[in-house]
Formats: C-alpha cells, structure tokens, sequence
C-alpha cells in the first residue's frame, strides 16, 4: 500500500491529478483528425437524433427516417466516451474535486451551493436524491430538454459548431457559437438567480 | 473529458462568469490546432486514410436556425452543465443522475423533429 502510494506519487503523479487545458484541447483536436481521415464529421449531438431513430421515432416524424446503421460510427464515439469517463473518473483520479476559482464558489454559496468544487458534480442537483426531488428533477430534465431541442435546431453542439464548423471557417457555425454564449450567460446571470 | 475537467458542471458555470482561463484554453488551443490542420489539409490536398481526398461538408446558410437553436442550446449547456458529449463521460463515470439528462435530450430531439417544419430556419 505504501509503496505503491510512494510510486503514483513519484513518477506517474500528474496522470491522476486534472489535465491542464493544454493537454485537452490538442486532444480534442486530434480526435477531430482522426475522425476526419476516416470521412467523418465530429459531432457528439447527431447521436441523440440517432438514437430516437433506434427507438422508432421514424414513425412520427420524417426527420428520423433515416438509415441509422450509417451513423453506426458515431456510437462507437459514444461508447468511447463512456469506457473514457469510467477509466478517468474510477481508474485515473483519485481526487475528483474541482479548483474551481474562490470567487466562483463564492458566488455559488451565494445561490445556496455548498462546497462548491469538493466534488465533481453539485451533490445538490446530482445526487441521488435528484430522483426524489421534484426541483432537481425537472432542471436535469428540462436542461437535458433544452440542450436536445437546441443542438438539432441549431445543426450541432459545442463539437459540431464550436470545434469542427469554426475549425473549418464556418460563418453558420460562429453564428450558432455565439447564441450558446448568449443563452449560456443568460441562464447563469439572470436565470440561475430566479432558479436557485 | 473527464480528467480535463470539461465534464463537470462547475467549469462550465466558472467559464460563464469568465473567471477561469481553463475552458477558454480546451476549447481555444483544439481551435487553433483545428483551423491549423483544416487549412494544412486543404492546401495540400491531404487524403484520408481511404486515400480519398478528405470532404469538408459546408454548412447550410442561414441565421435564424443557429441564433435560435444555439441560444436554446446555450440554456441547457449553463443549466445541466453538460453538452452532448460530456453526458456520455458522464454516464461512464457512474453519475446515474446525468440519465435524466440524457432522457431530457433524447424528448428534446425528438420534439424537434416533430415541429422541425413549423420553425423558421
């Protein structure tokens, strides 16, 4: 036990703390690559579209007839994202606290966050008394309603737009960027005090 | 995802009160980095592995669907303080809670594809 401590907190100590945004983001960019050099287009938010289509939504809408075996590749990416998730949060983290700026936490004691940052996720919202709180049920909900609604109206998400649209010059993706940071700043500045 | 602190709902509220450079660098260096190697690409007629020429699909021109649908979008990203991909980190990292978002997606795709015609795009 001591040794293998003594280990993790030599030589391969900085796995296990945050990665630093510079390691991310080229990353993010790679993933971009890879996907391009085998004819795809990075895009986290096409799978939900798919995935309605799996569960038959195809009947009631036309918007889902499509031959999703097309987009078979695209939830491979997602179960990456999930293998990804378990070995980052359960195999290369020992402290998943965020340092999340003091003002910051400030702010969020302000709307009645407590110890904001000591864990990954706001216990308050994500705890598993989400499920029996009707308050944190319906913002899980309706977020997820508003991220669904917003990302296939507006063509992609923060991978689409934000990271492939922008990478290759696209006026329709920069448009769509700054309506999330409209709508993003909206909902914190004058929404979360009405909300919390 | 998860280990860049990307996934979590505290960066995310952090980024939209600018008090961290943390997500401004994920999102900035994979731009420079992408707008890099697009223009590489494209100006030296780079292949894909399949050795076809790699396609960039444009995006169809248009304003109100991306002003529109990105402010809708810009809610739910601040409000549940994941998008599209992070849920699926979310999901793997154990949290049973980021389920209710992914319901919550998954209805609001759907209603789209309902009222899709009725919308201005």
């Amino acid at each position: 036990m001591s040794s293998l401590h003594l280990k993790k907190k030599t030589s391969m100590n900085w796995i296990f703390e945050p990665w630093p945004w510079y390691v991310a983001g080229p990353l993010i960019a790679l993933i971009m690559f890879l996907l391009l050099f085998v004819d795809k287009q990075f895009g986290m938010s096409s799978n939900l579209r798919t995935m309605c289509t799996i569960g038959g939504a195809g009947k009631k809408a036309d918007f889902f007839a499509f031959d999703w075996k097309s987009q078979r590749w695209n939830l491979v990416v997602v179960l990456g994202a999930i293998i990804g998730g378990f070995l980052g949060a359960h195999v290369l983290t020992n402290d998943p606290s965020v340092a999340i700026n003091p003002d910051t936490i400030a702010t969020l004691e302000g709307l009645g966050f407590e110890n904001a940052g000591a864990t990954y996720l706001p216990e308050q919202l994500f705890g598993l008394e989400a499920f029996s709180s009707i308050k944190s049920l319906l913002i899980l909900l309706g977020g997820g309603l508003l991220i669904g609604f917003g990302s296939r109206y507006a063509g992609g998400c923060t991978s689409g737009h934000a990271i492939s649209g922008l990478s290759n010059l696209q006026l329709p993706s920069l448009i769509a960027v700054i309506g999330f940071f409209i709508g993003g700043l909206v909902m914190i500045h004058l929404l979360f005090p009405l909300i919390f | 995802m998860y280990k860049s602190e990307a996934a979590s709902w505290f960066r995310i509220y952090e980024m939209f009160q600018f008090q961290s450079f943390h997500m401004y660098g994920i999102i900035g260096s994979a731009l420079f980095l992408g707008v890099l190697g697009v223009w590489l690409i494209k100006k030296n007629n780079v292949k894909s592995f399949y050795g076809e020429p790699i396609k960039f699909t444009p995006k169809d021109k248009s304003f109100s669907r991306y002003m529109y649908g990105g402010i809708i979008f810009g809610l739910g990203w601040a409000l549940a303080g994941s998008c599209p991909g992070p849920i699926y980190t979310l999901i793997g990292a154990g949290y049973v809670s980021i389920l209710l978002v992914l319901v919550g997606a998954l209805g609001g795709t759907f209603v789209y594809g309902l009222i899709r015609k009725k919308l201005p795009h």
